[in-house]
C-alpha cells in the first residue's frame, strides 16, 4: 500500500514539467511565425523559415557535415568500442579493474578543454586537417556511450551459450557473429542512437575545431543568433527537435526509453 | 601468446585513441603553463592577479553552485512525484524528461532567447499586464544564466533521482509507515538518507557540467557574464593568447576532475545500502 502523495508536492511537479515543456513549445511557435523577428504567439503561419534553412548555403553545409561527422564518429567507437566491451565482459578476470576507467576518461575530462587541446596538438601541431581532427574529437566523446551500453547488454549474456557454440566446432570469430552480437542487438542499436544525438548536438568539442569551410550545425547557429534575430533558428531548432523525437521512438522500439533513466 | 593475450588485444585500439587523443594532448596542454620562462607558477599568478579573470571565475562558481542547489532541490521532489506516479503515467512523465535531455544545448539556450529577450515573451507580458511601464534587461544577466542552466540540467536530475528512488526497496518504506512514522516522517528520515548517494551523484554531473559550459553562458550572458568557458575560448580564439587559455583549461580540468574523485568516493561511503 502506497501512502497518498502531498498534492503541494503535485502541484510543484506539474509546474516543473511546464517549465520543462513550455519553452520548446514556444519554440515550435516561433518558428512557423510569419515575421521576421522573433516572437510568441506566431504571427501568421509560414513554413518560409524552413525554406530558408536551405536556402543559406552556410546551413546546408552545416548540416551534411554535422551528418557525416555523427554517422563516421558513432560507427568508428562502435568499430573499436564493441570489441572493447566485449573483452571487459568475457575477459574480466583477466584484465585490471582500472580498465574500465579509461573508457570513461572522455567524460571526465571537460569537453571545451579536450577540444582546445585537439586544436593546439593535433590540428596545428600535428597538421592534421580540420576535418580528421573533428572526426577524432567526436569519437571519442562518443566512446563511452559505445563501451558502457554495449557493455551493460553484454553483462547479461549469458557466455556459456558461446562458449558451447565453439566447443561443438564454430569457428570463434563466425560466433562473434552469428550468437554474441545477435544477442545484443538492442545494446548496439540504443549506443549507436545516444552517441549520434551525442555527436549531432555537440557544441563544446567542436568550437575550437571548425576552420575554413568547415563547421557543425549547433556552431553555425551560434554564429548566426549573433547576426540575425529571425525566425530561421527557430526551425533549425524544430528539425532538430524532430530528430530527438525520432530518436526516441528508435530507442523506445529496442530497449524502452526508462532504460536512460538507469 | 597471442592467444592468453586476446582481451588486452581487443581494448588496444580503445585504449590507444584515448591515449593518443585525450591523455596525451591535455596532458600537454597543462603542460604548456608550465613551461613559461617567467618562472614555474607565472601564467596561474597572471590569472589570478586580473581582476576580469578572478571575477569570471568567482562567477562561474557562484552560477554553477546556484544552479546544482536549484536543480538538486527541484529534480529530488520531482523524481519523487515521478518514481510514485502509476505505471502509464510514470513513462509519460520520464519522456517528458528525457525529451529535453536529448535537445541539444544550443536549442535549448536558444528558447530563453526568446522568452527573457528586451521584446520576449515575458518582458511583453509583464508591460501588458501593466506590472511594469518599460520592459527591463533580464537577458545578459547572472539570473539569466542561472534559469537557462537549471533548465539545462533539470531533466538529468530528474532522470538520475527517478532512477536512485524506484531502487528503493518498497517493504522498506511499509516497514516505516508499520512502525508508525508519518509520510513526511518516512521521506525525511528513510527516503532522504536512502537517496543521498544518487544526490550527489546528480550535484557532480550538474556541478562540473555548469563549471565547463560554454554555449549557455555565451548565448544567455553574452560578454558581461563572461564565465570560464567563454573566457577561455575568447583567450584563445580573439586574443590568442594559448597560455592563457591553456591555463584556463587547467583550472577546469582539475577542479572537475578532483571533484568527480573526492566526490564519488563521499558518496560511496555514505551509501547506508552498502555492505
Amino acid at each position: 500500500m502506497k501512502t497518498p502523495l502531498n498534492p503541494f508536492l503535485i502541484g510543484f511537479a506539474v509546474l516543473v514539467y511546464i517549465f520543462l515543456v513550455g519553452p520548446l513549445i514556444i519554440v515550435l511557435g516561433a518558428s512557423v511565425s510569419d515575421t521576421t523577428y522573433l516572437t510568441f504567439p506566431p504571427q501568421g503561419l509560414s513554413l518560409r523559415w524552413f525554406e530558408n534553412i536551405f536556402e543559406i548555403s552556410a546551413f546546408r553545409r552545416t548540416i551534411i557535415t554535422s551528418l557525416e561527422i555523427a554517422f563516421l564518429a558513432t560507427a568508428l567507437a562502435l568499430l573499436i568500442g564493441i570489441p572493447a566491451a566485449y573483452a571487459l565482459n568475457r575477459y574480466r578476470i583477466a584484465l585490471p579493474s582500472w580498465l574500465s576507467t579509461v573508457f570513461v576518461l572522455p567524460i571526465l575530462v571537460p569537453e571545451i578543454v579536450l577540444g582546445f587541446s585537439l586544436l593546439k596538438s593535433v590540428a596545428v601541431g600535428a597538421s592534421t586537417p580540420i576535418f580528421l581532427t573533428l572526426l577524432i574529437g567526436h569519437t571519442l566523446i562518443v566512446l563511452p556511450y559505445a563501451v558502457r551500453v554495449v557493455s551493460a547488454s553484454l553483462a547479461s549474456f549469458d557466455f556459456s551459450v558461446e562458449e558451447a557454440a565453439i566447443s561443438l566446432g564454430s569457428p570463434p570469430v563466425k560466433t562473434f557473429f552469428t550468437i554474441v552480437l545477435p544477442n545484443v542487438r538492442s545494446g548496439v542499436i540504443a549506443a549507436f542512437i545516444l552517441a549520434f544525438i551525442t555527436s549531432i548536438n555537440d557544441v563544446s568539442t567542436s568550437l575550437f575545431l571548425t576552420g575554413p569551410g568547415i563547421s557543425t550545425l549547433p556552431i553555425q547557429i551560434l554564429a548566426h543568433v549573433e547576426q540575425f534575430f529571425d525566425p530561421t533558428i527557430a526551425s533549425v531548432s524544430v528539425l532538430l527537435m524532430f530528430l530527438t523525437v525520432a530518436v526516441m521512438a528508435i530507442v523506445e522500439r529496442t530497449l524502452g526509453l526508462t532504460f536512460l533513466a538507469k | 601468446m597471442l592467444k592468453r593475450h586476446i582481451g588486452w588485444w581487443m581494448t588496444v585500439p580503445a585504449i590507444l585513441l584515448v591515449l593518443l587523443f585525450l591523455i596525451l594532448p591535455v596532458v600537454a596542454t597543462i603542460g604548456t603553463t608550465f613551461g613559461e620562462e617567467k618562472g614555474l607558477l607565472a601564467p596561474y599568478i597572471a590569472f589570478f592577479n586580473s581582476g576580469f579573470q578572478r571575477r569570471a571565475l568567482l562567477r562561474t562558481l557562484e552560477i554553477s553552485l546556484a544552479t546544482t542547489a536549484i536543480s538538486l532541490v527541484v529534480g529530488f521532489l520531482t523524481a519523487y512525484v515521478v518514481a510514485r506516479a502509476p505505471g502509464r503515467l510514470k513513462s509519460l512523465l520520464i519522456i517528458a524528461a528525457v525529451f529535453p535531455l536529448l535537445t541539444g544545448v544550443v536549442v535549448r539556450s536558444f528558447a530563453w532567447l526568446i522568452i527573457l529577450g528586451k521584446n520576449g515573451i515575458l518582458n511583453n507580458t509583464l508591460v501588458a499586464l501593466g506590472i511594469t511601464a518599460e520592459p527591463f534587461a533580464m537577458l545578459y544577466t547572472e539570473g539569466a544564466v542561472i534559469v537557462a542552466m537549471v533548465y539545462l540540467f533539470v531533466p538529468l536530475m530528474i532522470l538520475t533521482l527517478v532512477g536512485v528512488l524506484e531502487n528503493i526497496p518498497e517493504d522498506v518504506l511499509q516497514a516505516s509507515s508499520s512502525l508508525g512514522a508519518s509520510p513526511s516522517a518516512t521521506f525525511r528520515q528513510v527516503v532522504f538518507p536512502l537517496a543521498v548517494p544518487g544526490l550527489i551523484v546528480g550535484a557532480v554531473l550538474v556541478f562540473t557540467g555548469s563549471f565547463t559550459s560554454y554555449a549557455t553562458p555565451q548565448l544567455v550572458g553574452g560578454e558581461q557574464q563572461m564565465v570560464m568557458g567563454t573566457l577561455m575560448y575568447q583567450r584563445a580564439m580573439v586574443r590568442f593568447d594559448w597560455v592563457g587559455a591553456s591555463t584556463i583549461a587547467a583550472i577546469m580540468c582539475v577542479l572537475t576532475i578532483a571533484i568527480v574523485l573526492v566526490m564519488s568516493r563521499v558518496a560511496r561511503r555514505l551509501n547506508p545500502m552498502a555492505t
